[in-house]
């Protein structure tokens, strides 16, 4: 099922320049695990040793804070985006 | 589903203006910086996490782990004494050792100094030695703390080229990047809640900025804010100036050591949205310690202010847990009202460190603290105000101020901003006619 995950700037460098990339799973942890197999280098930026989102880190699906959602096992549909946001500050 | 929603009205009015060249505005009563010649220039950056560095830049978070860089001080830089220090201009760039540039500050030199008041009913209320109000309600030119969070991240856009401003706000960083961005001649774009408090937001249109109210919550626009950072060309106060930026609050602590004879209090309370004020002060009050510029005694336990209804970080600090549970917003402490707060574990984390504890409280509460502090103090703040008097009495009636405890209340925006807060609590006023004894019948009445 493909999805798109829209990734900050900072780590477009490390999946070949894109801002955006098509992922499958059916999860959104798959689908990053997936985008993570095929562009190696971002898997330890989107994810912490034991295959978690990091706390400076957070995961949208479409405009869900995944935390209120199942976090990474949250289930995604054909077309579902993902976002990931690096924490701001406060204001 | 975030969309946003440009009112018809400030998109006419205030535009795209070109950016004229940043002039300081010069009076005498804006305070020349006496040394540090040179042109401004930003300090280097370092992760907070995995310490890779990285060159001065409008840049937020590491791009080897996507944590919080922040900016790396020369450990071996000459410092002033107190002497010196104290000779300065009274703004916030007397401690200008400890703030990220090298070089003379050009834009927002009169922010800070705010006073530190002694209230006596307060700390009876509180059952506590002594007790001193921290009055950023009256902070220049936007009557609250984020004037000095904005006095580093309009200096940093300088430095870096950046002519256009902006911030995603809960309202008075709004109020003061626009306020900021107005006397520098730069145009700004605001982000705020489609539904914050109408002071707020012609607190922000006034000064002419582009406020962009967004539909959703605070955390909506943060996010957006995010994904914009590094499309147009802006200087993003609080998201890739937020480095520079959260440094400027580090001064409410080196103020609060100055003004009460160099020394520190024992507790401070303050409140808390995204968390970075509370660390930053820890930060400035353990840098004067490093610098002998603070008598003994340990550092001041750290206490945070949130409301019931938006409280992750005291529920993370009173569960204790490592990690931070995001809430929805549900609370008028609306500049407070931060669900997923970037700096919420470190925050707890820091509160911990110092043997302090948080808070969170009822609007009710809320309410009846701006009255308290009103009442008391000659002092009316706003929600976030509230809040942090409620939280300190709180925390006085479960035992975690003791007797012996000089208190400093962080008080950090100004009351006009939130009137539809305490409004509904305030007794009407009568109506009479010009006549003596309609005047004394009232009299009568008392
Ligand atoms: C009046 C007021 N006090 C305190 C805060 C909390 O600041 P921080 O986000 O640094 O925790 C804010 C944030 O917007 C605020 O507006
Ligand atoms: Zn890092």
């Amino acid at each position: 099922m493909p999805i798109t995950i829209h990734l900050p700037n900072v780590l477009a460098k490390l999946a070949d320049g894109q801002r955006t990339v098509e992922a499958d799973g059916a999860t959104v942890g798959a689908a990053v695990g997936e985008v993570s197999a095929r562009f190696p280098a971002l898997r330890p930026r989107l994810v912490d040793d034991a295959g978690n989102p990091y706390p400076f880190v957070t995961y949208y699906l479409n405009d869900e804070d995944i935390r209120f959602t199942g976090g990474f096992d949250a289930l995604v549909r054909d077309g579902d985006e993902v976002t990931v946001v690096p924490a701001v500050a406060g204001g | 589903m975030t969309t946003i929603a440009p009112r018809p009205a400030a998109a006419a009015e205030s535009g795209g203006h070109p950016a004229p060249p940043l002039d300081p505005p010069r009076t005498l009563s804006t305070p020349r910086l006496a040394s540090g010649a040179g042109a401004l220039r930003a300090l280097a950056l370092a992760c907070r996490e995995c310490d890779a560095a990285f060159e001065a830049g409008p840049i937020a978070i590491c791009e080897n782990c996507l944590a919080p860089v922040e900016p790396v001080y020369d450990p071996d830089r000459s410092l002033p004494d107190r002497d010196a220090i104290a000779s300065r201009p009274t703004s916030l760039w007397r401690y200008r050792e400890w703030l990220p540039f090298t070089g003379t500050p050009t834009l927002s030199l009169d922010s800070g100094w705010t006073p530190l008041v002694e209230a006596p009913a307060l700390a009876r209320a509180l059952g506590v030695e002594r007790a001193w109000v921290k009055n950023d309600s009256v902070s220049h030119p936007s009557l609250s703390f984020k004037d000095r969070v904005v006095a580093m991240a309009i200096n940093a856009a300088r430095a870096f080229g950046l002519d256009t401003l902006a911030c995603a706000s809960t309202g008075n960083l709004a109020n003061a990047v626009a306020a900021h961005a107005a006397r520098a001649g730069v145009p700004a774009w605001i982000f705020i809640p489609h539904d914050l408090e109408l002071g707020k937001v012609i607190g922000t249109l006034v000064f002419g900025a582009r406020v962009v109210r967004v539909r959703g919550t605070y955390d909506d626009v943060n996010r957006l804010c995010a994904q914009i950072a590094d499309r147009f060309g802006w200087g993003i106060a609080n998201v890739n100036l937020r480095s520079y930026y959260g440094e400027g609050s580090k001064t409410v602590a080196f103020e609060i050591v100055e003004q009460l004879g160099w020394r520190f209090p024992t507790a401070v309370v303050a409140p808390m949205a995204g968390g970075s004020l509370v660390t930053k002060l820890r930060k400035g009050f353990a840098e004067f310690r490093g610098a002998g510029l603070a008598a003994g005694g340990p550092l001041p336990r750290l206490y945070g202010a949130q409301a019931a209804g938006c409280g992750p970080i005291a529920r993370l600090v009173q569960s204790r847990g490592d990690r931070l549970v995001p809430e929805v917003p549900n609370t008028i402490a609306r500049s407070l009202a931060i669900g997923n707060p970037a700096d919420g574990s470190l925050a707890a984390r820091t509160i911990h460190e110092t043997g302090g504890w948080a808070a969170a409280v009822s609007d009710e509460a809320i309410v009846r603290g701006i009255r308290v502090l009103a009442e008391t103090t000659g002092i009316f703040t706003e929600t976030a105000g509230g809040t942090t008097v409620a939280a300190a009495l709180e925390l006085a009636r479960s035992g975690r101020l003791a007797p012996s405890d000089e208190v400093v209340l962080c008080i950090t925006g100004h009351g006009l901003k939130t009137v539809e807060a305490v409004a509904p609590t305030l007794t009407d006023t009568p109506t009479i006619g010009p006549r003596v004894r309609e005047v004394e019948a009232l009299v009568r009445e008392i």
